[in-house]
């Protein structure tokens, strides 16, 4: 690579007109002033394929392409995506497609990671996740006050990794568990099935009755922990914080548009998280490592996200929460453009870390903007390559997080919230589809 | 004062004059400072008090109803100490103490440590089998510091695998922390520098065979380059290499002599961390000058102890266990509230979170689900595992990350967490998980069964399993009151009560 930062951001400053942009150099010299709120992070657990959804290759021929090889025109002129995706075809003057991603990892813990925390695997440490870091920059600590954590997963952990790296268990999300499409939607801990409020407040009677080690030890700084915990838990469990997971209070008609389906519900749900102000959210959407008979499964998930994600975008935007909100989706690659026609595969894509789409929008993200290109057969990126830490970075510098900023380590190494890459991977932020920070 | 503290003290010793188990330097000691400090010691705690957490803090599990019942009714004096002793013997000891070993050895499958499930499965078993036999501590050093091998058949050589980058200096501050509970990111370059070179000749190759790994003395680049320069132990003696001879060996034949001013503190230290709570030198790992002992003379004493007794960890763990020190009572007594660390009365810990699993299922009858999505393939635990016995940090539990469990990443005691957050209170409270425990569990089902006709043993019966002790007249009536009130069917109100007591302070912490 022979340009130099600035030389790319001149280019592509004059390739995105009409933004409000500014100076990128000036202003990272100063703590970045917030734009967006909150994040809500679309994790496409597996890896899902990037010629189908924002980066299609109708030119490529069948083997490339498959079924899909007609994509759709979107509401912003020049833009193309994948034709399972009408619905999202309409909202792309909301979000800006990545086209440039790429990293070269091929494994999932190890992409999972990297995409994640912005950090390659292997020297010892362990970084957090982007939601990690976020609830230690936005969290309890930086004054959020709200009853429901400020990290929260819908609806389990990824497993892959730990989320909170070496900033601990506090910094763990909370996983639902459950499933928001049923009703009621049990979330772990705050919705019991089956025990009636009623119930609820006598058993705590009784806990308090019984808690004769408690009383004796009145004072012991551990116990008085504990009960303020107990506390917290019970506003939570029969306070209305906890209702925000009650999608029954949703119209019928909005949680159609969002799709009666795990995924849609979820979006819905997060849309009412944030609303309220929770910082971090993450969908671990499964069911994108489509090795095996990977059309089928294209039919049947690609319309589930579609109408989530689509009146996701909209209903945001409808409700001005677009603007302090960002929205992340992606996975920790994409999947090989050629594909294995052949049993076992019948039909399947594998990893492939080398060239992949990501999709931004909201919160200081602009909208109808591609970013980067990759060749005819999406195999490799030929223009504006983007590593995850230039993503992460931007998502931080988005929502007011210096991304020089210190991390608590445990051993009081010096850790910064994005370091300089020491091994090239980086870019440069994506200053071009930034708004204006400053503003 | 001076009268009150008198009579302070003689209560102290009095209760030593009742105690039948030794009156042991250990309590002289203790005493000697609180007497100084003028504060005033708990009582000695109870019998069952004492069956429950010489349990759970031996074996890392609840006893059970049986074990409370025999200990609570026998009258022999001397039957804690022999209770002690019964517990040694037990699988759980070995399976619970390889557990705080796994912690402290970083052992994980993947990332960062990059063992492998079938390294991590023969290091376990060889931490397990080293605590079961009792092998001496100075012999177990030895070996992970000095074995050549495979990662499959020769397990100890994992250590040099679990480090967190593979140069010298960051094997040296392995070893530095792991079994001279020193930080050594706070060293002089030239003293770090100075110990990495005992590890300059570690070798490491693959073989034919998946995963396998060989760590070796790398014996031919010894003798191309020589030994390498500048070896200097810790303590500013120059060590002469011979460049066919492994430095390493060197070094731990220094290290586990008898003199050594870091081998035996480091690990009488740390026993007296996990047993008491809280360190004679506190934090356990982070040994230097200016982070002195609070009570230095017991310090040094249990370092002359273990030699004298051959490295005998056991033999610590007794005088510890056996001392009036630990058997005292966690409510303080008057005057003595804010002591955190004069070891005046038990300090109240919550169970870590694979102690508090267990616990639960066992009182329950229900099972875990634990299994590894990493590395593929996926590894499945059976469901009647118990979580002490997990070898494999990598293993993916939601309720073992939310309770603390440390991710194995640093080696650092401080990594297990056991404050409590809103997130386990809620999860403890309200989940499914829990709640199906308690109306699913044979062994509660069981229980609850009986209750319509015959409450009041079934309330004895669950006070004895869960809290290892008799209910209250008080307890009693109130558990009877709700079964009563007439709102629930009666094992919907039986578990209720069992619920309020998984939730209760007694059951959720070492007390």
């Amino acid at each position: 690579m022979t340009m130099t930062r600035r030389d790319m951001l001149k280019s592509s400053l004059a390739g995105a007109a009409g933004l409000a942009l500014y100076d990128p150099l000036l202003a990272r010299a100063v703590a970045p002033v917030p734009r967006a709120k909150s994040v809500i992070q679309i994790w496409m657990w597996g890896g899902p394929t990037h010629l189908d959804t924002f980066d299609p290759k109708p030119d490529a021929g069948y083997d490339y392409c498959g079924p899909y090889d007609k994509p759709i025109g979107t509401n912003v002129d020049g833009i193309q995506i994948g034709q399972a995706l009408p619905k999202l075809a309409q909202q792309a003057d909301k979000y800006s497609i990545l086209r440039g991603m790429t990293h070269g990892v091929n494994g999932h813990e190890t992409a999972s990671y990297l995409v994640q925390t912005g950090h390659k695997s292997g020297d010892g440490m362990v970084y957090p996740s982007v939601g990690g870091v976020v609830s230690y920059f936005k969290g309890y600590r930086a004054g959020y006050e709200g009853l429901i954590p400020p990290y929260i997963v819908l609806t389990k952990p990824q497993g892959r990794f730990s989320e909170a790296g070496f900033l601990g268990t506090r910094y763990k999300p909370f996983a639902t568990g459950g499933n928001p499409s049923r009703d009621p939607f049990v979330v772990e801990g705050v919705v019991a099935a089956g025990i009636s409020r009623k119930r609820q407040e006598h058993r705590r009677k009784l806990l308090n009755e019984l808690d004769t080690l408690g009383r004796q030890m009145k004072g012991n700084a551990a116990f008085a922990a504990s009960d303020r915990s107990q506390a917290q838990a019970y506003d939570l469990i029969l306070g209305d914080a906890g209702k925000v997971f009650d999608l029954t209070e949703e119209p019928d008609d909005v949680r159609a548009r969002y799709g009666r389906h795990e995924f849609g519900q979820s979006c819905l749900l997060a849309r009412r998280l944030v609303e309220r102000g929770v910082p971090y959210v993450t969908i671990n959407y499964r069911g994108w490592d489509t090795h095996k008979q990977h059309f089928q499964s294209m039919q049947r998930q690609l319309p589930q996200l579609d109408s989530g994600l689509a009146t996701l975008f909209a209903d945001l935007s409808e409700r001005g929460l677009l603007d302090s909100t960002i929205v992340w989706w992606g996975g920790e690659f994409g999947r090989t453009p050629k594909i294995q026609w052949d049993p076992p595969w019948n039909g399947g894509r594998g990893h492939f870390g080398k060239a992949f789409s990501s999709v931004v929008g909201g919160g200081g993200f602009a909208g109808g903007q591609m970013l980067g290109a990759t060749d005819e057969k999406g195999e490799n990126v030929v223009e504006r390559k983007i590593y995850p830490r230039d993503l992460i970075g931007s998502i931080y510098e988005l929502l007011g997080i210096d991304p020089a900023a210190t991390l608590p380590h445990p051993q009081g190494l010096n850790v910064k919230a994005m370091p300089e890459a020491s091994d090239g991977q980086d870019a440069g932020r994506l200053y071009e589809i930034m708004k204006g920070a400053r503003a | 004062m001076k009268l009150l503290r008198v009579l302070l003290v003689s209560t102290c010793l009095l209760v030593l004059g009742w105690g039948v188990s030794s009156a042991n330097e250990i309590d002289r000691l203790v005493l000697q400072k609180l007497d100084a400090d003028g504060l005033a010691c708990a009582q000695r705690c109870s019998d069952a008090v004492f069956v429950r957490r010489v349990t759970l803090d031996m074996i890392g599990t609840l006893p059970r109803l049986g074990e409370v019942r025999t200990f609570l009714e026998r009258e022999n004096p001397r039957k804690r100490a022999q209770l002690i002793d019964k517990l040694f013997a037990r699988d759980e000891f070995a399976d619970y103490w390889a557990m705080k070993w796994c912690d402290i050895l970083r052992v994980k499958a993947e990332f960062p440590s990059k063992l492998w499930p079938n390294a991590v499965q023969a290091y376990q078993r060889w931490l397990t089998d080293a605590i079961r036999e009792n092998m001496p501590y100075d012999r177990f050093a030895h070996a992970l510091l000095t074995t050549s091998g495979s990662n499959f058949r020769d397990p100890p050589v994992n250590f040099y695998r679990a480090v967190p980058e593979r140069k010298p200096s960051a094997i040296a501050t392995t070893v530095a922390l792991t079994l001279m509970g020193q930080r050594a990111d706070g060293w002089p370059a030239e003293r770090l520098n100075g110990m990495g070179a005992f590890f300059a000749r570690v070798g490491y190759k693959g073989t034919a065979e998946w995963k396998e790994e060989v760590v070796f003395f790398d014996l031919p680049r010894a003798l191309k380059e020589g030994a390498p320069a500048g070896a200097v132990f810790p303590d500013g003696t120059v060590a002469a290499l011979a460049a066919d001879r492994d430095p390493r060996e060197v070094f731990a034949d220094w290290l586990i002599g008898p003199d050594n001013p870091y081998f035996a503190r480091n690990i009488v230290n740390r026993i007296w961390t996990w047993l008491i709570g809280r360190g004679l030198i506190h934090e356990p790992d982070d040994i230097r000058p200016d982070n002195p002992a609070s009570q230095p003379e017991l310090l040094a004493w249990l370092e002359k102890e273990l030699v004298a007794h051959n490295y005998d960890l056991r033999h610590i763990y007794r005088l510890i266990l056996n001392s009036e020190t630990y058997q005292r009572s966690c409510v303080p007594a008057e005057g003595a509230v804010g002591d955190p660390s004069g070891f005046s009365h038990y300090l109240v810990r919550r169970l870590e979170a694979e102690v508090l699993i267990d616990a639960i299922n066992q009182v329950t009858g229900g099972t875990e689900e634990y299994k590894s999505e990493i590395p593929e393939p996926f590894t499945f635990i059976p469901r009647q595992h118990r979580a002490i016995t997990l070898g494999d940090g990598s293993i993916t539990s939601p309720f073992l990350d939310m309770f603390g469990r440390p991710p194995r990443d640093t080696g650092l005691e401080s990594e297990r967490n056991n404050e409590p957050t809103d997130t386990q209170r809620l999860h403890l409270l309200n989940s499914t998980h829990i709640q199906n425990k308690i109306q699913r569990g044979w062994a509660l089902k069981a229980l609850v069964k009986r209750a319509k006709w015959k409450p009041v043993p079934v309330i004895n019966q669950l006070y004895l399993t869960i809290l290892s002790r008799h209910p209250t007249e008080a307890e009693r009536k109130a558990a009877l009151a709700y079964a009563d009130s007439g709102d629930l069917k009666r094992h919907e109100a039986f578990h209720d009560l069992a619920w309020a007591l998984i939730n209760s302070k007694e059951f959720l912490y070492r007390h």
